[in-house]
């Protein structure tokens, strides 16, 4: 039962990155319906902008934190501004190869600039090193920080959606950009707004990442994203809260499937998920099926 | 006939240049890799191309072909067992392909494309796993059988076949689901057997292709048939344009010789193919081709243009 609750933890502390990144996901796909490849590189590269102000800059945790999500916001409006815009109107399948484009641009572009080496995080101190005992249980300070600043961050972020006239505005274009348009919504700034939103989000899912784990390297975004852009569609995709849920629970069976089955086949039992969930409910657990009209 | 003087030409020219030593084995590599991802590109532009089924999974179909050839010709090391190794791969990758597509098939767009993708994961982890396949280091050692001439056979067969196949009913069927599937479904075409005929196909020729690539390069491991192996696959498919056969073999030959040539530099081979990517998709998003065919009439068009432009001057 203690080994089953400490897993239980560990899956907590792997599901916030993940439904961190996964909400930069759902959010993308909401409004202008791309699979954004490039979100999982914006997280690298917020991961190593944390590197760079802790280790060079001697900066904090925090203001690291704070500085990294800038960053990445800015990259996320820069790239939609260069890539996607253009193809606002082309097909679906030229502007996913568009996001792969910008994925493997930002990902070689890393190894280039700071080398393909795995590079470690500085070690942490005060506060930061301590750990709670509950029995046999333990709870590492660091779990606690990272699980409640994605619990602020995803606080924020509703209430950024739901109470601002920005976020009334990013669920209007969601529903229906000609009719948001015709409102007198400003459709262009309304997307920048939501691939910086997203991005700051998959910036500090970044730095926590390299605080939690302590390694980066250029492709370490890859695979989270992917399982990330999972947890999205198992909870609905563009539904912010399912994005949330599915990023727990794919968490929660990662470890879990590790801890207790074979560690070799964890992302196995993570697609094998996925393509039970769209065979049987592809709209997501939270999502409507909506009618087909012709 | 003008088609089929054209094909023994080519044939005979590139045999000749490689007897003559003109085509080094480092230029044969290259050819080599023309030919795999010709076959690659044209099975997945009959998916993605014709029936408008998006797949991300293609490399996973061809590492299946590859693991059955190659234990095959490991344990039979003569061209017949080369041959039965080929269509072995090929049919398990089409069966593969029946038993993700019956099920998957009905998703739409995205959703399929993102399956599509778990899959071949899936299948490469399972690779990866097995004692059989020997994990992660791969195996070593198949037997070498590919030259020239069974590139040729095969590349030919698949070409043929699949545009042969898209002229027919059936892949006309296969058309009209790309165009609109509600009304192909109200005109009375059985919309799912169509498009997992379309991706059993595509999933065979990728299997043959898989076979080829195992029997030419003596080693494969599962990280070569990653998700990068699948999205190059389709940047070829999209860059030549979806639903041209021509664009796709000229995308495949385009790409391969832009590839062999940044050899040099290697630091910078993948930032600049990557920027390439998105420069290409930004100012021609409908690829090098749209979906027209080359042929010896669109170059007579061309002609009968200019010299009407000429006219009118």
């Amino acid at each position: 039962m203690e080994g089953f609750l400490q897993q239980v933890v560990n899956g907590i502390t792997l599901g916030s990155i993940y439904a961190l990144m996964a909400l930069g996901y759902t959010m993308v796909y909401g409004i202008i319906r791309l699979i954004n490849f490039a979100h999982a590189d914006v997280y690298m590269i917020g991961a190593y902008v944390g590197y760079f102000c802790m280790t060079f800059l001697k900066l904090g945790f925090l203001p690291s934190l704070i500085i990294a999500m800038f960053v990445c916001t800015l990259l996320g409006i820069l790239i939609e501004k260069i890539a996607y815009r253009p193809l606002r109107n082309a097909t679906r399948i030229s502007v996913l190869i568009t996001a792969i484009g910008v994925s493997l641009f930002l990902q070689y572009g890393m190894m280039f600039f700071v080398s393909a080496n795995v590079r470690t995080y500085p070690e942490m101190t005060g506060i930061m090193t301590q750990s709670i005992n509950l029995g046999n249980i333990v709870i590492s300070m660091q779990q606690i920080i990272l699980v409640s600043i994605t619990i602020i961050l995803m606080i924020l972020l509703q209430f950024i959606v739901k109470k601002t006239k920005i976020g009334k505005a990013m669920r209007a274009v969601s529903m229906d950009k000609d009719a948001a348009e015709l409102m007198g919504i400003n459709v262009d700034s309304t997307i920048s707004f939501t691939f910086g939103l997203g991005s700051a989000l998959a910036g500090a899912a970044g730095v926590l990442v390299g605080v939690y784990y302590n390694t980066i390297n250029p492709l370490m975004g890859t695979v989270p994203g992917l399982k990330a852009f999972i947890a999205a569609v198992f909870g609905g995709i563009g539904i912010i809260p399912g994005a949330m849920i599915g990023g727990y629970f794919i968490g929660a069976v990662e470890v879990l499937v590790a801890g207790y089955g074979n560690s070799m086949y964890r992302d196995a039992v993570v697609f094998a998920i996925l393509i039970l969930i769209l065979i049987v409910k592809p709209s997501g657990l939270l999502g409507k099926n909506t009618r087909e009209k012709v | 006939m003008k088609k089929l003087v054209g094909l023994g030409l080519t044939y005979v020219i590139i045999q000749a240049l490689i007897m003559t030593n003109l085509i080094s084995y480092y230029l044969q590599d290259t050819l080599v890799t023309i030919c795999i991802n010709i076959i690659l590109a044209v099975s997945l532009n009959l998916i993605t191309g014709f029936t408008g089924q998006f797949s991300l999974g293609h490399a996973g179909f061809m590492s299946i072909g590859a693991y059955v050839c190659a234990f095959i010709t490991m344990r039979n090391p003569t061209i017949l067992g080369f041959l039965i190794g080929v269509f072995a791969g090929a049919l398990a990758a089409a069966l593969m392909g029946f038993l993700v597509g019956l099920p998957t098939l009905r998703l739409r767009g995205d959703y399929l494309a993102i399956a599509t993708l778990g899959m071949s994961e899936i299948i490469r982890i399972i690779f990866l796993n097995l004692e059989i396949t020997n994990g992660a280091a791969g195996l070593n050692g198949i037997p070498q059988f590919v030259n020239w001439t069974w590139l040729f056979i095969f590349v030919t067969a698949t070409i043929l076949g699949i545009s042969n196949f898209i002229k027919s009913s059936h892949g006309r069927a296969c058309i009209s689901i790309r165009e609109d599937e509600i009304a192909a479904e109200a005109m009375g075409i059985n919309t799912i057997k169509y498009k997992v005929v379309a991706f059993v196909i595509g999933s065979f020729c990728a299997g043959i292709a898989g076979a080829l690539y195992a029997s030419y390069f003596y080693y494969i491991k599962p990280d070569l048939f990653g998700f990068l192996k699948s999205v190059d696959i389709l940047v070829i498919v999209v860059l030549g344009g979806l639903g041209s056969i021509s664009g796709s073999i000229l995308a495949a030959i385009l790409l391969a010789l832009i590839s062999t040539y940044l050899q040099s530099f290697p630091e910078i081979r993948m930032i600049l193919y990557a920027a390439a990517l998105i420069a290409i998709m930004i100012f021609r998003p409908q690829g090098l081709m749209g979906s027209r065919e080359l042929s010896l009439e669109l170059f007579g068009k061309l002609g009968d243009s200019l010299k009407s432009k000429k006219g009118r001057v």
